[in-house]
């Protein structure tokens, strides 16, 4: 929850990244609808941490936000936007070790 | 105000067919998508290609867009001509769902020109601009307001050390406003703050939604964080990783003595563990070695110089067969 400290309306608020979600709230952050998420995790976009009761990471938030603005943007489909969210991982690394060498 | 070439952004004829529009819309997109893109300035462009989407894929905005001709001669601004919109309905401001193919990603971030033609709030919901409206396309029923996210850019000291910093967003329809936002100690790059209760509000609805904050660091004179991890460019002598020494370097947490071993080599990269972005596991500072020659700028450095070359047969460019 955000604070609003009475003398100088200060906000604070935790770091998403750091937290872990039930489904509700990860789709409530993602403004999207419960089937949209259960499609994410039976493509394997995301993962969850526990499978009797869903919970999901940062990671999965961020993994998340990235397929559905990339289905929403270009038109990708859910196994299209864990293929792209993969390679960009590998990229991603790619470039520290290209970084690493130099 | 500016007049926006919609044709030129988007790199069609003015007569192109909807589906070579389309074409080009989708090209661009996949180009200048911020998620993927390594281009300068993508957002910038994918939110500009948007908007000429908006309007081109749109056959009444397109038809009164074209209307308009191409715009007044250069150096002068464009204002809308008086009868402008007379004989054209546009559509509402309709949000689009996700996934919905060939949708432009657009939200409420648009350009002054293309307000003054086509209303401001008449994009869709999207991609997370300053404060823009938020979410994916369709937000999903529920009750209150909704919640808004927002990038901000940040001083790298606010993550090393915490603390407040007012930010600016622009809202839409709103104007401006400023938050005291507490930055947490060890935020990284890419990370979001969740502000509670500081979305929308919504007139007779108790419950407002969320503010998230998109965190960015503005570029720091030292240190290029990454990750949890900062990384330092570390000038040095070729003596100094020749022969080895120990050398001062500035950290986050003062400075600190660093053993450069001999023999290193330009770019190689020595580690401080810990000494990156705070955390539980705290991030590490990685020092990257730069060679600096000392320029032969007075006889005695020349001297130096010549004494070393006689001294070392050395050819650089043999890998180069040369």
């Amino acid at each position: 929850m955000a604070q609003r400290n009475e003398n100088s309306g200060e906000l604070s608020g935790p770091i998403v990244e750091e937290q872990e979600f039930s489904l509700t709230e990860l789709c409530s952050i993602c403004a999207v609808q419960e089937t949209q998420v259960v499609e994410l995790v039976e493509h394997g976009v995301i993962e969850t941490h526990s499978v009797t009761q869903w919970r999901f990471n940062g990671d999965a938030l961020r993994r998340a936000r990235i397929s559905l603005r990339l289905q929403r943007d270009l038109g990708v489909n859910p196994a299209g936007s864990a293929l792209v969210l993969d390679l960009l991982g590998r990229i991603e690394a790619l470039e520290r070790r290209l970084r690493g060498s130099t | 105000m500016e007049f926006k070439d919609y044709y030129a952004i988007m790199g069609v004829a003015r007569d192109a067919t909807p589906a070579q529009i389309k074409q080009a819309y989708r090209k661009l997109a996949r180009k200048y998508h911020p998620d993927v893109s390594k281009e300068k300035d993508a957002e910038a462009r994918f939110k500009e290609v948007g908007e000429a989407n908006e309007v081109l894929r749109d056959p009444e905005k397109r038809a009164a867009y074209d209307q308009l001709g191409k715009g007044p001669p250069p150096g002068e601004s464009f204002q809308p001509p008086p009868d402008w919109g007379s004989g054209f309905e546009f559509r509402g401001a309709g949000r689009a769902g996700p996934g919905e193919e060939g949708n432009s990603a657009f939200d409420g971030d648009t350009s002054s020109f293309f307000e003054s033609l086509f209303g401001a709030g008449s994009g869709r919901g999207g991609f997370g601009g300053a404060a823009g409206r938020g979410g994916f396309g369709q937000a999903r029923p529920r009750q209150g307001g909704e919640d808004h996210h927002a990038r901000v850019i940040v001083d790298l000291e606010s993550s090393l050390e915490g603390g407040t910093r007012a930010l600016t967003l622009s809202v839409p329809s709103v104007g401006q406003r400023t938050l005291n936002v507490k930055i947490p100690r060890g935020i990284q790059a890419g990370q979001h703050i969740r502000l509670a209760g500081q979305g929308e509000t919504l007139p007779g609805e108790t419950k407002a939604g969320d503010l998230f904050l998109e965190v960015s660091f503005a570029p720091h004179r030292l240190y290029r964080p990454e990750g949890r991890d900062l990384y330092l460019d570390l000038p040095v002598a070729p003596w100094e990783v020749a022969l080895g020494a120990s050398v001062p370097v500035p950290t986050p947490g003062g400075v600190v003595q660093l053993k450069i071993p001999a023999g290193s080599k330009a770019g190689a990269q020595l580690r401080l563990r810990g000494r990156g972005l705070p955390a539980k596991e705290p991030g590490d500072l990685y020092a990257v070695l730069q060679i600096v020659l000392p320029p032969a700028d007075s006889d005695n450095v020349r001297a130096a110089y010549s004494a070393f070359a006689a001294a070392v047969p050395f050819n650089p460019r043999t890998s180069l067969g040369v």
